[in-house]
């Protein structure tokens, strides 16, 4: 049954695991940006994994239950309070009707997961409950908003996901890339500072994209290509990956994440892996990044780990 | 008197003033109530008012204008009536 939006926080949405297959036709598939963490809040509360739950970032906002009803909340260490008392992180909890909840200042990380047993219940878009808020499919929430929440049956409180099955929130991290499409773009001292920078996530940092201050990088010089801007780091318009890392100008890198546009005319020097998107959807401004050069092969192993680890939660609650 | 810390809510670029060219939003001695405008924090390409929080007397600063802040930083120092 529906709960009541208080307080929004700082951007608040509607996100599942996402809007796949319409990104060729400009739409991206949004959802959650940490997936890893909206699954375990799914499997925390007896959700199927890929159920609607509300993404907040930096801030939590304050919500009211109109019924009794099972929670839990992943992701980011922005600690959760029901009517003022502090409740644990990565543990399904029971709420009453009436209760009230708000979160504590971030502690670390950037993005928390709200998970209700029955998922959030507002209309599908496209095969999907993502807000994609540039798109207009769905908008952040706001005071006075009333979220539907699905039927559920069977009491979930009191699973709790292990410490080692929790995600490391740091201000130091390593994102893994395979190079390409247009790493060629980059002159040797250009690529060695690249991997080599210690690159610190700037306040530019949303849904949309990650910006990231380090040092410049020098590209090689060519005459751009037929169709491509007069800018070095231009090329000809193409499709951007979620996860690619554009250098407009070869200062600032950028990692377009879930909401981002599907193409443009700047080079892409490399790619994050699928599962390291969660370490970026993590990462709060100011905190220290480096790149990490991994083959295609181990981009692979890496994504098989990354699924084992997601099953282990699954199968906690089986 | 004691002292109240105002806290960053939200990580992001700390700003003393609405824009470069406008006065800082307060001033040590200056006194404030609940609801005035300390700072501001820009995150994501948007602003955000750091209000007071409690009636008091500016006391200082604690962090540089456009200075990159965490959430629960503080960012001015107040003192309030005990």
């Amino acid at each position: 049954m529906p709960i009541e939006v208080h307080k929004p926080g700082l951007s608040t949405t509607v996100q599942d695991a996402g809007r796949n297959g319409y990104y060729d036709v400009g739409i991206p598939p949004s959802g959650a940006l940490d997936q890893y963490s909206l699954a375990a809040a799914n499997h925390l509360v007896g959700n199927a994994p890929h159920a609607a739950a509300l993404e907040c970032v930096y801030m939590g906002p304050e919500i009211g239950f109109t019924e009794p009803a099972t929670i839990a909340v992943t992701g980011a260490d922005i600690p959760p309070r029901l009517n003022g008392e502090e409740r644990p992180l990565w543990e399904s909890f029971p709420v009453a009707a009436g209760d009230v909840l708000d979160f504590g200042f971030a502690k670390a990380g950037a993005r928390a997961y709200i998970a209700v047993a029955g998922g959030i219940d507002t209309p599908v878009m496209l095969g999907s409950r993502s807000t994609y808020k540039l798109g207009g499919l769905g908008r952040p929430l706001a005071a006075g908003d009333v979220l539907p929440i699905g039927k559920h049956s069977g009491d979930f409180a009191g699973r709790v996901v292990p410490e080692e099955l929790r995600p490391a929130l740091s201000k130091e991290v390593e994102i893994r890339v395979v190079m390409g499409l247009y790493d060629h773009v980059l002159a040797p001292e250009g690529r060695k500072n690249f991997l080599g920078s210690i690159w610190t996530l700037t306040p530019v940092a949303d849904r949309v994209g990650f910006r990231y201050k380090g040092s410049e990088l020098e590209l090689i010089e060519r005459t751009p290509p037929f169709g491509a801007g007069q800018d070095p780091s231009n090329i000809v318009d193409a499709p951007y990956p979620i996860g690619s890392i554009q250098i407009p100008g070869g200062v600032e890198p950028i990692i377009l994440h879930r909401d981002a546009v599907s193409g443009g005319g700047y080079m892409m020097v490399a790619t994050v892996i699928s599962g390291d998107l969660d370490v970026v959807a993590q990462s709060a401004p100011n905190t220290r990044t480096r790149f990490v050069e991994i083959s295609l092969d181990e981009a692979m192993a890496a994504r098989r780990d990354y699924r084992q680890r997601s099953q282990r939660v699954a199968d906690l609650f089986a | 008197m004691p002292r109240h810390e105002v806290l960053a809510p939200i990580p992001g670029v700390f700003y003393r003033r609405p824009d470069p060219g406008s006065p800082e939003y307060v001033k040590p001695g200056q006194t404030v109530t609940a609801d005035d405008t300390v700072g501001l924090v820009e995150v994501m390409k948007s602003f955000h008012p750091v209000l007071a929080g409690v009636a008091g007397t500016v006391v200082d600063f604690a962090v540089e204008g456009e200075s990159v802040v965490d959430p629960g930083q503080p960012v001015v120092i107040l003192e309030v009536e005990g």
